[in-house]
Parts: structure tokens; C-alpha cells; sequence
């Protein structure tokens, strides 16, 4: 059992991701194998090393109004748009307005249980870049058109903050709004963070999550510097490969995730559907390179070991891995070593592992948040989506990937692990339980 | 430049307050404020003022826009520049 008495329940889901608009079409599109890794469009395309990446499926101007989305920058729009889902899906009333006439008269008419006390209300909200399009395209227009043409807008939109002020704002979050920063291991550590709101008292609901939108030129040039992208060109959708022979690197994905995590007594004393329990989460810094893993896998199997400990958990327990996995040569194999490591030989000969950035791209600091969804409905369903793409299996994977079709997970009660690792030896690992 | 009449800057001036904050036009009337009436924040008066200036020719400057509480207000401030020029 864990040290804090208080559990912490999963009760709302939302995305909006490079496979869909939304949570029900993104598992959809999970469980048939579909890829969400497109040719880019752009003028001058062909001066970039990779032209293709995972966009969003759907436009944000679908559901935002033009006059909000000006002053919002793109990964602030999706982090409201799966927000405001998985608030709905966690049966809470849509937030009256906080401002202006309307505001008393619409705070008056919300039903009774489908509030929240707004000083029992957290957001943790990651983005490991921030308003990446914001900050360069407001410096075309300083230097086209001269300062007093800069949106007076730009600084909100481009801090990576941005995204949980936003949210915290919409849905009158006061106990606390965080930004956790910690590049491709933001929105895990998000997720982690919400559990310790909740348990330390401070909240009784805490919406998290993390969102990305970075696809822009200088961010393909950048990553493809490091040569850290696939440059498969020819086939965009076949690029994400985790653990296949032939993978060449990860494919640059955006889209954001968000839950609703909330006291078990909370979740209770409503009538809430649980989705699963968020039942601990683990950290560690490798303390060796900026942006290499250590090669030991030693802070990876670390972050593991104590999220099972964070969690109350024996390694038998552990059913499945949602790797970080991002097909790379150089670090896709050394995870599974770290989960081997981690649940030890027998615990891990028994678990099954997926990576589902070979469908999604990878979200950076949105991975975590949307691995974490997907592990949450792998446990609720029973199903693990297939990793695609994988072909031609490394020799050196000695695990069980999930590839091919969907793999059915058994009845009662089973618990997962979400991985994560960041730029700058973040490593952290989610750990979930099945609500039975 | 020509001076615009009332009824152009009023128009001129709804059309950019529906581009940038999102009232509908109809809402942008002479006697109200930018404030109490239309919920306009301070930042996205910038970015009207902005626009404004680019619409109708004229320079506003930061301490004038204070004193620009109302639309009837940028209507006057419009039109005696624009007279003046």
C-alpha cells in the first residue's frame, strides 16, 4: 500500500491528437493501426531534411472562435480543447464565464455535484517547448513591421505556462496551477505531480495533462541537426518504427492529453465513473548527458522501481508497459533492459510492451499525458493497441511486443506502467491500476 | 486623406472590434464604453488601436488611448485628426 491513504481516481479523458478530434476516435484509430504521420505542405519543403510529421487530424478552429484562438497559441488551443473534454467526460457542467455581465447569471444556473469548489480545483499542465510558432512568427512581424505591431498578446502566448493559465482560468482552478518543464518527460511528471496535489490535500480534483504544437520549419531543422528525426521521406507513414531493424529515428508529433484526477472519496460522493486509478508515480535524473540516455539504463529502471514503490505495487503485478519508445536506434532497446531491470527477469518475461508513438508521432511534451490516456483505456478495455510498423523485430528485443493486432489483456485486476524520458535526463514512469 | 464620416468610422471600427475580440457588430454602438459595456480587456484595446490606425490613417498614442472610453470617443478622435490632416 501506498504511504498516503488517499487514492486517486482517473474520472475524465480528453485529447485531440494526430489520429483524431478527439479521445473515442483517437483509441479507434489506435486499436486499427492506423498512422497519424502525414507529408507536410509547406512552401520550401524541400529544403528540410524530414518532410513529414504527425499533425493534428483536427483543425482547432473547428471548435475555438477566431477572435480567442488570435490570443491563443497553438498548443494553448488544443490544451483548452481536450480539457474541455475530459472535463465533460468527467460529468462536470461547462464553466460559466468568469468575466463580465454574463458571469453571475451563469455561475448561479450550474447544476448541484456537477461543480467543483474552486479552491479545491488544481491544473498541472505541461508543454516541453511552449509557443514555439508564436515567438517566431511574432519576430517576422517585428522585423517587417516594427515593434508596435508585435500582438500585445505574444508573451502570454509564448510562455510554456501559457497552456495551464489558460485551462486554470476557464475552469476557476485556484488551488494551484503548475507547469512542469522537463522536455519529452513534461506531461508524466504532470500526471505525477496531480497524484501528489491530491494526496497532499491541497486539491480534491486536479485537471492535468501536457500538449505540444511545434511542427514548425526551424523545429525540423533543429531536430534534424541532432539527426534524431527519421528521414524516410518517401514513406511518412511508415516511419515510426519502435523496435523494428530498420527504424532511423522518431517522427514530430503535436496534439495534447488531459485528465481529470480526483480523491476517490471525491470521485465517489458524486457518482463518478472511474476510469482507472492513478496509483503512483516515479522520478529519477540520470545526471549524464544533456540529451543521450545513460547508456546503463539505470535512471530509467530507477524512475520504474519507485513508481512501484510510489505506488504499492510487486512487480508481478505490472501486466504492461506503454514504452517511451520513439524509434530510435539508440534508444528504444536500452528501455526494455531498464524495464527488465526494473521488475526483474521473471516479472518482465511476463508483461506485455507497446509503443504507440509508431501511430501518434511523438507529442514531446504530450507524450506523457496521451500514453498515459492510452494506458488508462488499454487497462479499461482490455486491449493493447498493436505497436505498427514493426516488421523486422531487433534481435536484441527479447520482450513481448504487442504487434500485429490488438492483444487482449485478462480480467480482474491488473496495473501498467506509462514511461517517459526528456532531453536533460528527465525519466519518469506512471503507474496504473485498473478500477474494479 | 478624406475625413471619414460618423458612419464609416463606426463601421470601419465594428468591423475590426468583430476581427479582434469577437462582438458582433451590431453591438457597437456610439454611447458605449469598451469596458462596462463591450468587456473589452486593456491588452486587446491595443490591438484595436492598432488596427485603427492602420484603417483610418491616424496615429494614437498610448496616453490618448486612455481617454478613448467609448466608441462615440474614437468617432471624435478619428474624424478631428483626420480634419486636422
Amino acid at each position: 500500500m501506498s504511504n498516503s491513504p488517499t487514492t486517486v481516481v482517473v474520472t475524465g479523458l480528453g485529447a485531440t491528437t494526430p489520429l483524431g478530434g478527439d479521445v473515442p476516435s483517437t483509441w479507434s484509430a489506435l486499436l486499427a493501426g492506423e498512422s497519424g504521420v502525414r507529408n507536410l505542405d509547406w512552401e520550401g519543403v524541400e529544403e528540410l531534411p524530414v518532410r513529414f510529421a504527425a499533425q493534428l487530424k483536427v483543425d482547432p478552429a473547428e471548435s475555438i472562435p477566431r477572435p480567442q484562438l488570435r490570443r491563443l497559441d497553438r498548443n494553448q488551443a488544443i490544451a483548452l480543447i481536450a480539457a474541455r473534454e475530459a472535463w465533460a467526460d468527467a460529468g462536470y457542467a461547462p464553466p460559466a464565464a468568469k468575466k463580465g455581465r454574463k458571469a453571475a447569471e451563469e455561475a448561479a444556473a450550474a447544476p448541484e455535484g456537477a461543480t467543483v469548489d474552486g479552491d479545491r480545483l488544481g491544473v498541472v499542465l505541461s508543454s516541453g517547448i511552449g509557443g514555439l510558432h508564436t515567438a517566431l512568427n511574432s519576430y517576422d512581424v517585428f522585423r517587417e513591421k516594427g515593434w508596435s505591431r508585435v500582438s500585445p498578446f505574444t508573451v502570454p502566448m509564448l510562455m510554456p505556462n501559457g497552456a495551464s493559465g489558460h485551462v486554470g482560468i476557464e475552469f476557476g482552478a485556484m488551488a494551484g496551477s503548475h507547469a512542469l518543464v522537463s522536455a519529452c518527460a513534461s506531461s508524466g511528471e504532470a500526471v505525477g505531480y496531480a497524484i501528489d496535489m491530491i494526496r497532499a490535500g491541497r486539491a480534491d480534483v486536479v485537471i492535468c495533462g501536457g500538449t505540444e504544437s511545434c511542427i514548425h520549419p526551424l523545429q525540423m531543422a533543429s531536430f534534424g541537426a541532432m539527426r534524431a528525426m527519421s528521414t524516410r521521406n518517401d514513406e511518412p507513414e511508415r516511419a515510426s518504427r519502435p523496435y523494428d531493424k530498420n527504424r532511423d529515428g522518431f517522427v514530430l508529433g503535436e496534439g495534447a492529453a488531459v485528465m481529470i484526477l480526483e480523491s476517490e472519496e471525491h470521485a465517489r460522493a458524486r457518482g463518478a465513473r472511474i476510469h482507472a486509478i492513478a496509483a503512483g508515480a516515479g522520478y529519477s535524473g540520470d545526471a549524464y548527458d544533456i540529451v543521450l540516455p545513460d547508456p546503463s539504463g539505470g535512471g530509467q529502471a530507477k524512475a520504474m522501481r519507485r513508481a512501484l514503490t510510489d505506488a504499492g505495487l510487486r512487480p508481478e503485478e505490472i501486466v504492461h508497459v506503454n514504452a517511451h519508445a520513439t524509434s530510435t536506434p539508440a534508444g528504444d532497446v536500452p528501455e526494455l533492459n531498464s524495464i527488465k531491470a526494473a521488475l526483474g527477469e521473471d516479472a518482465a518475461a511476463r508483461i506485455n510492451v507497446t509503443a504507440t508513438k509508431s501511430m501518434t508521432g511523438h507529442l514531446l511534451g504530450g507524450a506523457g499525458a496521451l500514453e498515459s490516456v492510452i494506458t488508462i483505456l488499454t487497462l479499461r478495455e482490455g486491449l493493447v493497441p498493436a505497436t505498427a510498423n514493426l516488421e523486422d523485430l531487433d534481435d536484441e528485443v527479447d520482450l513481448d511486443i504487442v504487434r500485429g493486432e490488438p492483444r487482449k489483456l485478462p480480467d480482474g485486476p491488473l496495473a501498467a506502467l506509462n514511461n517517459s524520458f526528456g532531453f536533460g535526463g528527465h525519466n519518469v514512469s506512471v503507474a496504473f491500476r485498473r478500477a474494479v | 486623406m478624406a475625413v471619414a464620416t460618423e458612419q464609416e468610422i463606426l463601421d470601419g471600427l465594428a468591423a475590426i472590434i468583430d476581427e479582434i475580440v469577437g462582438i458582433d457588430k451590431s453591438e457597437v454602438t456610439p454611447e458605449k464604453n469598451f469596458i462596462d459595456d463591450l468587456d473589452i480587456d486593456s491588452l486587446s484595446m491595443v490591438e484595436i488601436a492598432v488596427a485603427a490606425q492602420d484603417q483610418f490613417g491616424v496615429e494614437i498614442p498610448d496616453d490618448e488611448l486612455r481617454n478613448l472610453k467609448t466608441v462615440k470617443d474614437v468617432i471624435n478622435f478619428v474624424q478631428n485628426l483626420q480634419q486636422q490632416g
